[in-house]
């Protein structure tokens, strides 16, 4: 029987591209930076997909979801053999973010992370500055922290003094 | 020795599980939406960490034990956690205070072990010292507001300062385990941890107008080498009771 030829791996990026996140539908597992690589792997039984993913938060619930998402579009697109590795190092930053994904954030009233890492070493309590987040809806600068965490682990409650509307932002990590 | 760093990495585990579960027990009762949404979100983090340290462990030990035999099926005596992760949650005051003497230690010292020659403790403590960043930064911030605050807030929050101030002094108190770890370079010295954190605890409960205790103040200590109080009994009572009713049972 002829076996039919595997997709490249840009068909595969594509399609991990419709993934959605399970906390926030707006954006792509792709977009969020959790899959770092895709590539062919060679076993005794054929070719595999091998599908490199970091995990953001520790306690994510969303984490297996994911993985199970990711399983379940490729089988869709009938890829059979499917390998998922997890890469702890280096851990998941909102760095990895993609430029579409922070606008995709903000089209859903949830203001992105600001590029900078978390300055972990910085214990001290005059050095913890919280970015000041625009408000997603009426781009005020003006805008002030209500808590360091929000619906989820990755965000924080923010507040805009101008049009008063509480919103999320994805905290720098 | 294989057998000291698994002591030692579940002590990591179940410092983060116990607190953990905790936390958890404040849903639905914190004392506004954002503490309680923020309680479950670090509860959330500390049982995800405490599962890497867990299954890290399983493979340091390589007796067949995986994450869920580590916490389910220990009694209490075979737990490693701080005295001070398992102490009740009192009123608010107590939670933070408590939250904030374990963040600034965390945080300190998961920074030290993302220097480990250990690549996993490494690899888990670069991922967990994030988290525990913005932890600490909470606990913090509501220590100055509670101290600084009514006096009414202010009175619970010295009292719980002084009532939890006896549990500190375990975390820097360095026994076999921690000093074979130290000198093979898998974990920094504790020393220097200890004063880094008096540093920080000293300042912040300075701004938060309280006084912060003695550091020569006698100390409760064992939680280390497994000897807790009652309190912990009652927490894997209730935590571990599903796999004790109904062993293997799964989703």
């Amino acid at each position: 029987m002829e076996q039919r030829a595997d997709p490249t791996t840009a068909e595969v990026w594509a399609w991990l591209s419709a993934i959605e996140d399970p906390e926030i539908p707006a954006i792509s597992i792709v977009d969020l930076g959790i899959v770092r690589d895709v590539a062919w792997g060679e076993t005794n039984a054929g070719t595999e997909c091998v599908v490199t993913v970091t995990p953001t938060y520790s306690g994510c619930p969303a984490t297996s979801a994911i993985a199970r998402s990711i399983v379940e579009a490729l089988q869709g697109h009938g890829i059979t053999r499917i390998k998922l590795e997890t890469r702890m190092a280096p851990p998941w930053t909102t760095d990895w973010m993609s430029a579409a994904g922070k606008e995709k954030l903000k089209a859903q009233g949830i203001a992105p992370p600001a590029s900078q890492r978390i300055p972990v070493s910085a214990i001290r309590r005059s050095a913890w500055l919280s970015p000041r987040s625009e408000c997603p809806r009426c781009k005020s600068p003006n805008t002030e922290l209500i808590s360091q965490f929000g619906s989820t682990p990755c965000k924080a409650l923010y507040r805009c003094q101008e049009c008063r509307e509480p919103f999320d932002y994805f905290k720098s990590h | 020795m294989p057998e000291y760093k698994f002591d030692y990495v579940l002590r990591l585990a179940d410092n983060a599980l116990i607190l953990g579960q905790r936390l958890t027990q404040w849903l639905g009762k914190g004392p506004a939406l954002e503490e309680d949404m923020a309680l479950a979100n670090v509860a959330l983090d500390l049982i995800g960490q405490a599962r890497m340290w867990f299954s890290y462990a399983g493979e340091l030990e390589n007796a067949g034990r995986d994450e869920d035999q580590l916490a389910f099926l220990r009694d209490a005596h075979g737990f490693r956690n701080l005295l001070l992760v398992e102490q009740p949650n009192g009123n608010y005051a107590d939670t933070i205070v408590r939250q904030f003497f374990f963040d600034t230690y965390h945080c300190l010292l998961l920074q030290a072990l993302t220097r480990s020659n250990d690549q996993r403790i490494a690899e888990i403590s670069e991922k967990a010292v994030k988290e525990v960043a913005y932890h600490a930064r909470r606990s913090t911030d509501l220590v100055v507001r509670l101290g600084d605050g009514t006096p009414l807030s202010r009175e619970k929050t010295q009292t719980a300062v002084d009532g939890l101030w006896m549990y500190t002094g375990e975390m820097f108190e360095p026994d076999e385990i921690d000093q074979v770890m130290a000198a093979q370079g898998i974990i920094a010295d504790t020393a220097h941890l200890r004063s880094a954190w008096l540093t920080q605890v000293s300042e912040v409960l300075h701004e938060a107008t309280l006084t912060m205790p003695s550091p020569d103040a006698w100390m409760q200590k064992g939680g280390k080498q497994g000897r807790h109080g009652e309190n912990l009994g009652y927490i894997l009572a209730e935590m571990q009771f599903l796999q004790r009713a109904y062993p293997g049972a799964r989703w």
